[in-house]
């Protein structure tokens, strides 16, 4: 016994060390849970009033940029109304049927909520964002994230009472899943730690027919995100020598150092779809 | 000043140019320069080993919050926070010069070359520590070796600017007191 003790305290600093590197490390590794258990609350919620007071004083250099990306946004919305679109000699009056759209809420599967990125990281391998909206805005884990022309940049993956923490699409754990636009295939998008304008499509057959400037668009299989939603263009096509799948490098339609304002959607069905799913103990 | 306080004030000076400037700047696309380290380089000779080791996991807990994901920093930090005495052992010139000054700086370590391999060796065992956890869930090693000697070069030279755009006056002290 006293044997240990003399051990102990000869090699107290080693020991000490070995503590808080495996620690560290353990952080690291099990980082959600213990996130949001320990520390999640106290410390997101200090880091994001101090990074909402940071994002009031750097929001008026981005005043242009964002005034521009709303226009686009606003310019893809005019192009979608009913009114834009005639058929010319009938005799069939055009009427936009609000009927299914407004009044029947019951319908309405995806909801967009508006949101401040009030932090943003591209320099790590494991990048988040703040939004300064948390449960009492309605935000909760596992809603998809778009910026203001509807290009998809994340998973809202915590939660507080005023902010919520977003896994960007550039992070080693982030797979969503991407379509191509003209084709159909569908693939998982993942992120190789580089350039933070690229991702991969992996998962796609080699008789698919891809070609440089293809767009990939969010699939509709995950409840993240509505069908549709741009991720980006086809930047290159790798052949993988070792199986019958392409590995395709995209460029990204989001331009994620440049992000201010963002849509958090909701999806109404998630919780039925999750429960079918827990049902069958199959895990999405 | 007291030399507490002096570092109480440093640690969070030095946490709010890292957070707000320097993790905003992004050097040819990857590469962001860390100043923060120098809270632990410039803690004094006579610190408790225990107590830096803590005062670095505090220091890496905190530039991690910030950050999202707690454990890249705390653990790069606690490394290079262990290795310092060993690194300062062996550079140190002649007996008792850790008595004679306060903490670590060209004149206290004698001379240029060994306070630069002191500050480029610690700053790069924090590196490579730091960019090897964040490599180990990719597959591209080298991407990341070369990204840590990149951003080690850049890091010395931001922390060499900062030591000349803020002198330190090392008094010399008698063994006496």
């Amino acid at each position: 016994m006293r044997n240990i003790f003399l051990f102990i305290r000869r090699h107290f600093n080693l020991l000490f060390f070995l503590f808080l590197q495996v620690l560290s490390i353990y952080f690291i590794a099990k980082y959600s849970k213990f996130h949001e258990a320990a520390l999640g609350g106290i410390t997101n919620e200090m880091t994001g009033k101090v990074n909402s007071k940071y994002y009031n004083v750097q929001s008026y250099f981005h005043l242009k940029s964002t005034n521009d990306s709303l226009l686009a946004a606003n310019e893809a919305l005019y192009n979608r109304l009913q009114e834009n679109f005639q058929i010319r000699d009938t005799s069939v009056e055009i009427k936009t049927d609000t009927l299914a759209l407004d009044s029947l809420e019951q319908h309405r599967t995806f909801r967009y909520m508006k949101a401040h990125i009030v932090s943003n990281s591209l320099n790590t391998s494991n990048n988040y964002m703040v939004l300064d909206r948390g449960k009492s805005g309605g935000v909760f884990p596992g809603m998809g994230v778009i910026d203001p022309v509807g290009s998809a940049i994340g998973i809202v993956v915590e939660a507080n009472e005023n902010y919520a923490v977003v896994m960007s699409l550039l992070h080693k754990d982030s797979h969503i899943s991407g379509k191509l636009q003209t084709g159909g295939e569908t693939g998982t998008l993942n992120w190789n730690g580089g350039d933070p304008s690229i991702l991969n499509l992996t998962g796609v057959s080699k008789s698919a027919k891809v070609k440089k400037g293809d767009e990939v668009i969010t699939s509709g299989y995950s409840t993240s995100f509505p069908k549709g939603m741009k991720i980006g263009k086809v930047e290159a096509v790798y052949k993988e020598k070792s199986s019958n799948l392409f590995r395709i490098s995209i460029r990204t339609a989001a331009n994620f150092h440049d992000l201010q304002m963002a849509y958090v959607i909701e999806n109404k069905h998630q919780e039925s779809v999750k429960k079918i799913l827990d049902n069958l103990k199959i895990q999405p | 000043m007291n030399s507490t306080i002096k570092n109480i004030l440093r640690f969070f000076l030095l946490i709010s140019v890292q957070v707000f400037v320097l993790d905003k700047v992004r050097l040819h696309q990857m590469l962001t320069p860390y100043l923060y380290m120098l809270f632990i380089l410039w803690l004094p000779f006579r610190i408790n080993r225990s107590l830096l080791m803590l005062l670095a996991f505090i220091l890496g807990m905190t530039v991690d919050s910030f950050r999202h994901h707690p454990g890249f920093h705390t653990a790069a930090c606690v490394l290079m926070a262990y290795f310092r005495p060993f690194v300062i052992n062996l550079l140190i010139p002649q007996e008792g010069a850790e008595t004679n000054y306060d903490e670590p700086s060209f004149r206290s370590m004698g001379g240029v070359l060994p306070y630069l391999i002191y500050l480029s060796t610690l700053i790069f065992i924090h590196h490579m520590w730091l960019f090897i956890l964040e490599a180990w869930q990719f597959s591209d090693g080298w991407y990341f070796l070369i990204k840590s000697i990149g951003a080690t070069v850049l890091s010395l030279a931001l922390i060499l600017i900062t030591e000349l755009l803020f002198s330190r006056n090392q008094r010399f002290k008698t063994n006496t007191i």
